[in-house]
């Protein structure tokens, strides 16, 4: 009985305590998410039709669909950051290999921070780090006249390959992460039992090690993609004016245009699109996105 | 006889550790081989050295009369069924055991075919299509070793399989090991560090201690005429006696202790008056009496007092202080039930035929 009253009293004082320690995450998610996105839905819907007079429309979708600039641009987005994941994705595997697999005690530790270290420098920083290697007067081209490679120094920067560097470098640590902790809890007797069973390397990696890592994976790929389709700095910067990114069309709405709708109306697609892929990408591999995210 | 596993005085050294120390083995034919040792004596590293895992620093290691020089593991007629089983969990029961035929590229109807008469044999048959985590203890284990005997290896290597099953399980999966072998007659070399499993499975049992093997022999061999103290320590339950060697009477030592205790055995090896020495006593060896006539003739009669009663079925003991020396000592309860109401705190007398105890040089080891 006694137990059953404190019982009581101690119910509703719990929930308040849980309702407070979630305030900031709510304060945080209805604020900034969930509040901006409905207002952006509004915007994205209206058409002006006179000064200050607005009226319910699908224009700024349909711009979208006539103007071919800006759906181009939308594909090759998406199309650019697909193979920017793949690229980090090819690049990082080794590398949290031998961190997982291979590499002991201090070693490991030592490796892992060095894949930390760029991001104690702010993303401008880096990119313009990039820049200072790769423009036209930077040390890359000279260093190719140097060793006879070229006559003449070449503009290494503002091309399509100049931005993915830049996309694969910033997020190559999202990709180690989840791949290391994906590969560390793979049991080293299943490959050793695999290569006694026949297997070669290539068999092991494809039938046992690949899928024991498949939530890594994904849970890498999906962040990497993430950030790579909402990447302002790096394509402008790296890419100059033919880096023709969506986000900057969506910049160039809101801030050069101050056509708040039309941006609105990108910003939503850009959400569809991501989206989407990110659901194709589950689909393909066979994962489930709450499985993924606990891996991330 | 044709020789399945010839191990020719390997060596393999970690720094300045060695592992396994100028180490020869010959495994024949259809045998069950059980190399059996403590932790850390380098029977692992013995294994996997004869998986191709680890290549030994010297020496060679012959499989089926081929030598296995620079062979690489996935080339070797020889499978593992790994300690916690490495079973995949990826994929399925029937994809587990056809693993290792669809990389011998065999074809997927015949893979099918085997796969299906292997579970069948192991007694699993219909489920190939399983998940492993849908298994039990036992069943994983048949699995691994169809994964393994699928392939008809010259040679299975067991890591301590049953390792990871609780007691009753493994009593049981010990029987059903030894009747698959019995069915397949492939050559399983075993490594435990649980006597009760090398003793109840092989045919022959090599004893093995800091990367030498004590002893080789039968499991009777072992129990019955240990060669050197560390077998007689590790095989069975012992009661040891160090002393001194007192009168030596043909091949019956006397041996005193610090305590006092004067006690008889037979000689392993030379032994002269004054070496140190180990005396071993099984504890079914020793009688136990209410009165001294009751013990058997010849002999050597002790009063003790009963100090704790252990029961455990048919392995019950007793634990007995000698009254004079306070040398405890480990004696078995007969079946009969004769001691059923004996009370610690009682007084009693025991003693042991000299023929039936061991003794050894103190420290001596295998040749």
């Amino acid at each position: 009985m006694a137990t059953e009253t404190a019982g009581d009293l101690a119910a509703p004082r719990t929930r308040l305590a849980l309702l407070l320690l979630l305030a900031p995450a709510l304060v945080w998610l209805v604020g900034l998410i969930v509040l901006p996105h409905i207002e952006l839905a509004v915007l994205s819907l209206r058409a002006r039709v006179a000064p200050r007079i607005y009226e319910m429309s699908l224009k700024q979708y349909a711009t979208f669909v006539d103007e071919p600039l800006y759906w181009h641009t939308f594909v090759r987005t998406a199309a650019m950051s697909i193979l920017a994941t793949a690229c980090t994705l090819l690049i990082a595997f080794p590398a949290a290999w031998y961190i997982a697999k291979i590499a002991r005690g201090r070693k490991k530790s030592v490796l892992f921070v060095l894949c930390l270290i760029p991001f104690w420098v702010s993303e401008t920083v880096r990119t313009l780090g990039w820049m200072i290697l790769l423009r036209e007067s930077g040390v890359m081209p000279r260093l190719l006249v140097d060793l006879g490679i070229t006559p003449a120094p070449v503009e290494m920067l503002y091309h399509d390959a100049t931005i993915l560097v830049g996309l694969v470098y910033t997020s190559m640590l999202f990709m180690v992460v989840p791949l290391v902790s994906a590969l560390e809890s793979l049991d080293d007797s299943l490959i050793e039992a695999a290569y006694d069973l026949g297997g070669n390397g290539w068999s092991i990696l494809r039938q046992i090690v690949v899928p024991h890592a498949a939530p890594g994976i994904v849970a890498g790929s999906i962040v990497v993609f993430m950030l790579a389709v909402g990447n302002y700095l790096t394509p402008t910067l790296l890419g100059g004016k033919n880096s023709l990114w969506f986000t900057e069309q969506i910049y160039t709405q809101f801030i050069t245009r101050f056509n708040w709708e039309q941006g609105a109306a990108f910003g939503f697609l850009l959400l569809l699109l991501s989206t989407a892929i990110v659901w194709l990408g589950l689909t393909l591999s066979g994962q489930r996105f709450g499985d993924v995210m606990r891996r991330a | 006889m044709q020789q399945d596993l010839e191990v020719d005085r390997v060596t393999k050294r970690y720094g300045s550790h060695t592992a396994v120390d100028t180490l020869s083995l010959a495994v024949p034919h259809g045998s069950f081989f059980s190399i059996l040792g403590p932790s850390g004596c380098g029977k692992t590293t013995l294994l996997r050295m004869i998986a191709g895992f680890l290549a030994p620093d010297e020496g060679d290691i012959r499989i089926g009369g081929r030598s296995m020089r620079g062979v690489a593991p996935n080339r070797r007629p020889v499978n593992m069924v790994f300690q916690h089983l490495a079973l995949f969990p990826m994929m399925s029961v029937g994809e587990n055991i056809g693993y290792g035929l669809a990389r011998r590229r065999v074809a997927p109807d015949a893979t099918r075919s085997r796969v299906d008469a292997m579970l069948e044999r192991v007694g699993l048959a219909g489920a190939r299509d399983k998940r492993i985590d849908q298994l039990s203890g036992g069943q994983k284990q048949r699995v691994a070793i169809a994964r393994s005997l699928v392939l008809e290896p010259t040679l299975l290597l067991l890591d301590e399989p049953l390792g990871a099953l609780d007691l009753k399980l493994r009593e049981h999966m010990k029987i059903e090991l030894k009747q698959l072998q019995a069915d397949f007659g492939t050559t399983f070399v075993y490594i435990t560090h649980d006597q009760s499993e090398a003793l109840v499975l092989s045919d022959h049992v090599a004893v093995m201690s800091a990367g030498r093997f004590e002893q080789v022999g039968t499991p009777q061999e072992l129990y019955y005429q240990p060669r050197t103290p560390f077998v007689a320590g590790f095989v069975g339950a012992n009661n040891r006696v160090a002393g001194s060697a007192g009168r030596v009477d043909g091949e019956i030592v006397e041996i005193v202790t610090g305590a006092g205790l004067a006690v008889r055995a037979r000689a392993s090896g030379a032994i002269v008056a004054g070496d140190a020495v180990e005396a071993f006593v099984r504890p079914e060896t020793v009688a136990l009496a209410r009165v001294t006539a009751e013990l058997p003739p010849g002999a050597q009669p002790f009063t003790g007092r009963v100090e704790s009663l252990l029961f455990d079925g048919a392995n019950s003991a007793v634990l007995v202080r000698e009254i004079k020396t306070h040398t405890e000592i480990r004696i078995a309860l007969p079946q009969t039930g004769r001691f059923a109401d004996l009370d610690a705190g009682e007084t009693v007398v025991f003693g042991f035929d000299a023929q039936r105890a061991v003794c050894f040089r103190a420290g001596s080891h295998g040749d």
